[in-house]
């Protein structure tokens, strides 16, 4: 009996532990954010909110959240698109052609983000592309596009395959079908596939890196490019910012579930 | 052959056709042609991956690719599978929480975490200063610019990666086995190593197989915590192109790597059942 409480014991500390490791290196930027120096540091003196004035009065960090927001927004959209009605393709088919067709979509998954960043490069360079928003968001998409698929065909297999096939023998065309049964069996993965779109874009760094100078600059470049010359408190009430958006988002989101 | 049941056919690629041409004309074409630049430039011809057998950096660099990869990939599994034996087994109360908490990484960024990281474990980072404060050191300590910093942070935004597959595979074990063992006499542990745990590797090695392929060709948080000291091979290539400007070693190195993470793949391919792993998770 002393054994098997002891192996309880430590999974469930251990898992706590491990947790605890999880979330408080996210939670060390709220303190710093706060901080009274100009330098990254806890607070010494007092609370300050000059980090907060300086990003929400700063003309670069603001239009770079908009560009992010926008870039974002766009990529969901074509993804969702595009996804959706890739997805809704192969279920019907669910041959072996379409099960190829699947794994091609999936590749950025796979792909380490430096090399396809180089391809993007150098064919956006050919295409005139570089440093345009058009040129973002097309990159964005073909990386947001395997997680729209993929949420997409999950929502659907839980169709019944007759409940379309009844529509059809009924008179629908392809068309109605699709649209009127199919779609809305799928909107539950449509949703969560647009949402993953949108956070792929938003937080997308390296291909940015890449195929962008001065003109388009988002919120990660940004980020990114603070870190590396100096780095200041601000870049901690940005991360501030973001962390508390998404706990806000996510515990909304658990409380309309429940 | 019906005409009508052709047109369907027709129907339904047509709706496959948007997204399967953009992805073939906009990254399965670059990818193509990233090949070609590495046997072009600066000449015809496979000099560039005669840097392979040649070049010490190079051969460091995926040295300490393979390691970090394969060290994080170790971290994670253990600490995964502990994770997600207490959601599924130990827990009563906070069962939701974990989830959570598991799934919280996930929306935050990984520059944003590993940023987390640099204010923690810089020279004038939180943890040096904590320690200094308490008088425990003199001098701060190097916790970053080198593979611990690389590593503690590529544990930390790779856990979750590992912790998914692995539950996904629990939820499906049916408890009554362990059950039966302990009632036949066996001990808590050797229900579970032997009885519970072989039931669960299918999970364990999806999980150690993305989380490997995906450290293995991991830019943003090596480059930022590595500081230039830990050149794994995505950085490598980077600077091959911004500083250098040599395209043909950073496209060849490129296709390396793409090639070794293939390989891996098709290796694991034994082990791992790829579409569940890949083509339907969730």
């Amino acid at each position: 009996m002393h054994n098997r409480s002891f192996f309880r014991i430590f999974m469930q500390t251990g898992a706590w532990l491990i947790l605890a490791f999880l979330l408080l290196p996210m939670l060390v930027v709220i303190p710093v954010s706060l901080t009274d120096k100009s330098y990254i540091s806890l607070p010494q003196d007092g609370l300050s909110m000059q980090h907060y004035t300086n990003y929400f009065t700063s003309a670069e960090w603001l239009w770079a959240t908009g560009t992010s927001l926008f870039i974002g927004v766009g990529v969901a959209l074509c993804a969702t698109v595009l996804g959706t009605a890739f997805a809704i393709g192969c279920w019907f088919l669910s041959d072996r052609m379409s099960t190829i067709a699947r794994w091609i979509l999936i590749t950025p998954i796979l792909v380490p983000p430096v090399v396809q960043s180089l391809g993007f490069y150098r064919f956006w360079v050919q295409l005139g592309l570089i440093d345009t928003y058009t040129g973002v968001i097309l990159a964005h998409t073909l990386l947001a596009l395997p997680y729209v698929s993929i949420s997409v065909f999950a929502a659907l297999a839980n169709l019944d395959r007759r409940i379309p096939q009844a529509a059809r023998s009924l008179g629908a065309s392809v068309w109605t079908t699709v649209i009127s049964v199919v779609v809305p069996a799928a909107k539950p993965g449509m949703m969560a596939g647009a949402i993953f779109a949108f956070i792929v874009s938003f937080d997308e760094i390296v291909g940015v890196l890449f195929i962008t100078v001065r003109n388009v600059q988002t919120l990660p470049k940004m980020i990114w490019q603070g870190i590396q010359d100096n780095i200041d408190p601000t870049i901690a009430a940005v991360a501030t910012v973001l962390t508390v958006i998404t706990l806000v988002l996510m515990a909304v989101g658990a409380l309309r579930k429940s | 052959m019906t005409p009508g049941l052709l047109t369907d056919r027709h129907r339904y690629w047509l709706l496959i056709l948007p997204a399967l041409a953009v992805m073939i004309i906009f990254y399965i074409w670059p990818l193509v042609n990233i090949l070609g630049i590495s046997v072009t430039e600066p000449e015809p011809g496979l000099g560039n991956y005669a840097l392979l057998a040649e070049s010490r950096p190079i051969q460091t660099s995926f040295i300490i690719t393979f390691r970090v990869a394969a060290i994080t990939t170790v971290f994670c599994l253990v600490l995964g599978y502990i994770v997600s034996y207490a959601i599924y087994n130990a827990s009563k109360r906070g069962v939701g929480l974990m989830v959570a908490l598991v799934l919280l990484p996930f929306w935050i960024s990984v520059l944003i975490r590993s940023f987390s990281w640099i204010v923690l474990l810089g020279r004038s980072g939180l943890v040096n200063d904590a320690l200094m404060g308490m008088g425990l050191i003199d001098r701060p300590l190097r916790l970053m610019h080198n593979e611990f910093g690389v590593l503690i942070a590529m544990v930390h935004v790779m856990l979750p990666f590992a912790v998914l597959p692995i539950m996904a595979n629990m939820k499906g074990i049916d408890r009554s086995f362990v059950n039966a063992a302990r009632g036949l006499g066996a001990s808590e542990w050797t229900a579970f190593w032997q009885v519970y745990f072989p039931q669960t590797k299918p999970g364990v090695l999806s999980a150690a197989l993305l989380v490997f392929v995906l450290s293995l060709g991991f830019y943003i948080t090596p480059a930022l915590l590595g500081g230039g000291r830990v050149l794994m091979i995505s950085e490598y290539i980077t600077y091959q192109i911004q500083e250098f400007l040599k395209w043909g070693t950073g496209t060849m190195l490129s296709v390396t790597l793409l090639v070794a993470t293939g390989v891996v793949i098709l290796a694991a391919a034994r082990f791992v059942n790829l579409r569940r792993a890949f083509l339907e998770r969730g």
